[in-house]
């Protein structure tokens, strides 16, 4: 066996060990991507429960408080444009909208007891705390993953791979922070 | 945390070996002392294995039936429902049954072998005390032992230290009798037989600090620290965990329906305040008991610990021990 059959031999195994590393840093990529982009069809999922039951909500409060006209448009008008967005930051925003018009309806119904008191109107605000706590949780979660697949993406040495393969970087879904304090003191 | 999962694991197994050693012993001595040789120990690898099984595929069922846990009703119990739906969403964790214990004293525990076959159950009393902030707060804490696999050394522990008392009480009556029985001279050979149950009277006498050890080895009150700090982690409002412990350490009644054998897998201790009330009347032999089983640390600690700040609440959990 001669020395240049040791140096190919060598570099065979180096290159080898490089291609081994490569698959597995894109599998790994591509699986924090795929569990960021699950993730995130959550909250789409928790986002479209919503607005599946405003138009419930609407419609109850019109019964007592009919001349409130102007705060039950408004969140007609949020849901719609929440609705038409797209963009994790754009919808972030546009959500933010339509959680501030909806806790002005949950304020108003304290100036209506028979409001209050119906039973349907108790339930879809149950209904609808319940769904505001998994869109913040979802979002929760959501962020948990995008932070992995960020950090993935930056950090070196699979921000190599990262670079060679185009993978994109996620942007989290900030909402008002505050928010569920708020809510839940309204709601009660 | 997947350090903590792979250490839960662990710990099952030593549990299931352990048992089994202690049942081969125990059948081995007994085939020994009743003359039927070797098919006492075949009896109790048979059994051993039985019990295992059992346990692991159905000791959440055991556990869940022993306290008197209904599945809650998805319509009555929305609001319970909804949380622990909201909750597995934040956790990324599939969600489990939902029990209801029709009892008065706040309390709840988490079972099953795996996050895919968890149970969670909580009181009517728990339910009518706390607000949606407490609630949550109590449900993460269980579902953070579903997360860290607690609930299956928890649960198996449940089932198999279960068998174990009752089999080395078992083989003590078996003992007295087999004595009574050597001493009318009946048996050939009643001196070495004399000889043998003092071994295995032995035997027992070392054993039963192991089962304590095993048992405290199982149910680390460590791990009910790490949960509290788990749960506000998930929940992100330390404020709402604090209250309910607050709620918890305020309540004076009992769970009626807690027996001692499960008294781990409630987020607060069942049982501790029925034990003390009984100390006068039992004896030395009741607060012997009470501290070698007491399952859970002070809720005066473990709120001081949340206390602490909410980055201390993660950093800064003290070892109990």
């Amino acid at each position: 066996m001669d020395a240049g059959l040791i140096v190919v031999i060598v570099l065979l195994g180096i290159v080898l060990i490089g291609l081994a590393w490569l698959v597995l840093t894109y599998n790994g990529l591509i699986g924090k991507r795929n569990r960021a982009e699950a993730a995130w069809s959550q909250v789409d999922v928790q986002l479209k429960r919503r607005y599946d039951l405003i138009p419930n909500l609407v419609e109850t409060v019109k019964g007592y408080a009919a001349h409130e006209r102007e705060t039950l448009d408004a969140v007609v008008r949020a849901r719609q444009q929440a609705i038409d967005t797209s963009g994790v930051q754009d919808q972030a925003q546009a959500e933010n909208m339509l959680t501030q018009a909806l806790r002005q309806v949950f304020a108003l119904a304290e100036a209506y007891p028979d409001l209050k008191a119906n039973q349907n109107f108790l339930q879809l605000q149950e209904e609808l705390t319940a769904t505001e706590s998994r869109i913040a949780f979802s979002r929760q979660f959501y962020n948990e993953q995008v932070l992995t697949y960020d950090n993935a993406l930056e950090m070196f040495p699979s921000s190599v791979v990262g670079g060679m393969f185009n993978f994109e970087a996620r942007a989290y879904f900030e909402m008002d922070e505050g928010e569920r304090e708020p809510v839940q003191v309204s709601f009660t | 945390m997947y350090e903590r999962v792979a250490s839960n694991k662990r710990k099952t197994w030593g549990l299931i070996i352990g048992f089994s050693l202690f049942v081969m012993l125990a059948g081995w001595a007994f085939g020994y002392l009743t003359g039927l040789g070797y098919f006492g120990l075949v009896g109790a690898v048979i059994f051993a294995v039985i019990m295992v099984w059992g346990s692991y595929f159905g000791s959440a069922r055991i556990a869940l039936a022993a306290n008197r846990a209904n599945p809650a009703d998805p319509a009555e119990y929305a609001q319970l429902h909804n949380i622990v739906e909201a909750l597995c969403l934040g956790a990324g964790l599939p969600k489990p049954e939902v029990y209801v214990v029709d009892d008065l004293s706040p309390n709840a525990f988490a079972t099953g072998r795996d996050p895919e076959h968890a149970a969670i159950a909580v009181t009517t009393g728990l339910l009518e005390r706390m607000d949606r902030d407490e609630l949550e707060a109590v449900l993460a804490h269980e579902l953070s032992h579903v997360q860290n696999r607690d609930i299956l050394v928890m649960t198996i522990a449940v089932t198999l230290v279960g068998v174990l008392v009752l089999l080395s009480d078992w083989l003590l009556r078996a003992m007295w009798f087999g004595g009574m029985r050597g001493g009318g001279g009946n048996r050939r050979g009643s001196g070495g037989g004399g000889i043998i149950l003092l071994v295995v009277a032995l035997v027992l006498l070392l054993v039963s600090p192991i089962v304590g050890k095993l048992m405290q080895a199982a149910i680390s009150r460590r791990r009910e620290y790490l949960a509290d700090a788990d749960a506000v982690l998930l929940t992100r409002h330390p404020a709402g965990m604090i209250r309910a412990l607050e709620k918890l350490r305020d309540d004076s009644t009992i769970v009626r329906s807690a027996g001692r054998a499960t008294a781990h897998l409630w987020i607060e201790e069942p049982i501790a305040r029925e034990a003390h009330e009984g100390e006068s009347e039992t004896g030395k032999s009741g607060a012997w008991l009470n501290r070698l089983f007491s399952t859970h640390p002070p809720l005066d600690d473990r709120i001081a610990v949340l206390r602490s700040g909410s980055l201390g609440v993660y950093e800064g959990v003290p070892r109990p021990e």
